[in-house]
């Protein structure tokens, strides 16, 4: 099926959700509330004339300054057996920047998820293991976010000073006495 | 010296003993750290942790042009360079709108195909040290030597190739390289047989590989496992077949599948991909048609950064600048274009706000998805599968991390 179509079929299945549909390139993106999302994304894999079984890939936007919703997440859906695709773009605002996991749905948004909460601090309710991926637990700040500078933090992250510490600690190592007090 | 104090004693029978794998153990393929909870043999519980690679590749594209962000693309999974750099390239020509000469999408499909032959000789190489046999290794290296001299000879850089341009190609081919290419394709489907013979129904590499890390078409496609790793569990998922992009439509190759999903089939899927992907080389060498490799479109390697802003004046002329000024720029919009990498399907999403730099690039990377798919496939199984599974999904950190 098109992907026009495929998005004129959400809108009226959920008239209240869908904000708007653009066309880019003859990708279409749906663009919905983030309230009801879990709904959408199970409608669009279950329905027969969908069958969007693969999520092709999960990941944040930020749009500083550019829109009235700072973040929004993108869905990028693929039906296998069907070939059509179709982008859904979840509206985030920036003063409470949480929506639901679809961990539920796909296995494999666990990690996705992961990583955009990792780099743009947004919650994901109901993600079984939610904590950042990349970066260090304790790394301040979410980098990809417009605001964060380019050249980093000013003060270097904890971890890397006492990496040094304790490689300068190695360095005086004395090889000739017992193991285990370095 | 005593070392009996560092042994690890269980203090009750039935207790869960914690073994942090990596990440600098040899067969985890680059920095991938797993901690396994352990009871005896089996695991029961598998945590892999990433992130020890990461570059913020995402955050330099954003700040750079679309041209400069390219390279970048080489350093993710740098076994197979060229594929990286046409997934980039043709995300990019999606997204600006540029159609590359017919010569130049044969050349990259060419490349593209080399270098799946070249990453899934290192994979053959591996996995196959990893499972303990050694001459496959020595073997697999010769073949691939060839394919990195080859490259050499094209662009000038063995790994990190940087060898496409946005709307075509960086050098043309020479009369000399094609050659040597049909010389290679035509010596290949042999050294593919030498590698069976040594490996395919040895009764060591069956035991290894048969029956371990089951994954049923459903589990796979849950976890969102794209390229071999999905195929060896019989979903016919192939972007090449699906969304075909550069030559691919024009050229005739089958997508090899697996029935039982385990790590035998995802071999012997990657095994057939080398006589697949001989095949499209030396149709492309047949195929290729004369012309230019470079789109007249195509972008100035220096994008202009900013858009030009001309102040709206009341006068006629001043308004005709303003309009002319803005053509140069390019279109507001997203895509996502996925393509088909050795280790699976490579995804670029791009959102642009009409500026030379993309406001957003992320890098869908197949690896980083297998990796987060490793616990549904070890635990259960015994720790010395885990090896197998890690080889047999093919991950490459610099991918993964990003």
């Amino acid at each position: 099926m098109e992907p026009l179509e495929l998005a004129e079929i959400l809108k009226k299945r959920f008239p209240g959700e869908v904000v708007d549909i653009v066309s880019h390139r003859g990708q279409v993106s749906v663009i919905v509330k983030r309230e009801r999302i879990l709904e959408i994304l199970e409608n669009l894999r279950d329905d027969p004339t969908a069958l969007m079984n693969h999520l092709m890939d999960l990941c944040g936007v930020d749009y500083l300054g550019k829109k009235e919703n700072r973040f929004e997440v993108v869905y990028n859906l693929y039906s296998i057996p069907l070939r059509h695709s179709l982008r859904v773009r979840a509206l985030v605002p920036e003063d409470d920047p949480r929506i639901s996991s679809v961990t539920s749905l796909w296995r494999g948004a666990d990690w996705h998820e992961r990583e955009t909460y990792d780099l743009y601090g947004i919650v994901f309710e109901g993600h079984p293991d939610h904590r950042r991926i990349l970066l260090p637990e304790d790394w301040e700040g979410y980098p990809l976010r417009k605001d964060y500078p380019l050249p980093g933090p000013k003060t270097e992250w904890h971890g890397y000073e006492e990496v040094k510490e304790f490689s300068k600690r190695l360095r005086k190592y004395d090889f000739s006495g017992s193991p285990g007090e370095a | 010296m005593d070392t009996t104090r560092m042994k690890p004693v269980l203090e009750e029978e039935g207790e869960l003993f914690t073994l942090q794998m990596g990440p600098q153990h040899p067969a985890t393929h680059g920095v991938l750290k797993l901690d396994l909870e352990l009871d005896g043999e089996t695991v029961v519980r598998c945590r892999p942790v990433v992130g020890f690679l990461h570059r913020g590749v995402e955050k330099l594209a954003e700040n750079m042009t679309y041209a400069q962000s390219m390279p970048l693309t080489d350093r993710l999974d740098y076994i197979s360079a060229m594929a990286n750099n046409v997934g980039h390239t043709v995300a990019v020509e999606t997204l600006l709108g540029i159609e590359p000469p017919i010569r130049a999408k044969y050349i990259r499909t060419m490349v593209c195909e080399m270098s799946r032959i070249s990453s899934h000789l290192l994979w053959l190489a591996t996995h196959a040290l990893d499972i303990g046999a050694m001459t496959v290794f020595l073997y697999c290296f010769r073949e691939r030597e060839w394919i990195l001299d080859l490259f050499e000879e094209l662009c000038g850089a063995r790994l990190t190739t940087s060898y496409t341009r946005i709307g075509g190609v960086r050098q043309d081919v020479t009369g000399h390289f094609l050659e040597s290419l049909l010389r290679f394709t035509d010596e290949f489907p042999e050294k593919v047989h030498e590698y069976e013979t040594l490996i395919d129904t040895n009764r060591i590499w069956l035991d290894r590989t048969q029956g371990i890390g089951v994954l049923t078409a459903e589990e796979a496609v849950q976890l969102g496992l794209t390229g071999p790793s999905l195929r060896g569990s019989g979903v016919d998922y192939d972007i090449r077949k699906h969304r075909p992009y550069d030559a691919y439509p024009y050229l005739d190759f089958q997508v090899p599948l697996g029935t039982h999903g385990d790590v035998y089939d995802r071999y012997r899927c990657r095994m057939e991909e080398f006589h697949q992907s001989n095949h499209l080389i030396r149709q492309c060498i047949e195929k290729l048609p004369s012309g230019p490799i470079l789109s007249e479109d195509a972008p100035d390697l220096v994008m202009d950064p900013r858009p030009k802003c001309v102040t709206a004046d009341a006068s006629l002329s001043a308004g005709l600048i303003k309009i002319i000024e803005e053509r140069k720029h390019f279109m507001e919009g997203d895509v996502y274009v996925s393509t088909e990498v050795p280790k699976g399907e490579l995804g670029f999403y791009f959102v642009s706000d009409g500026r030379g730099i993309p406001m957003r690039m992320h890098i869908r990377s197949p690896s980083y998805i297998h990796i987060g798919s490793l616990p549904a496939l070890c635990e259960g199984g015994m720790i010395s599968d885990v090896i197998a599974n890690i080889g047999s999904l093919d991950v490459v950190l610099g991918e993964c991390d990003r």
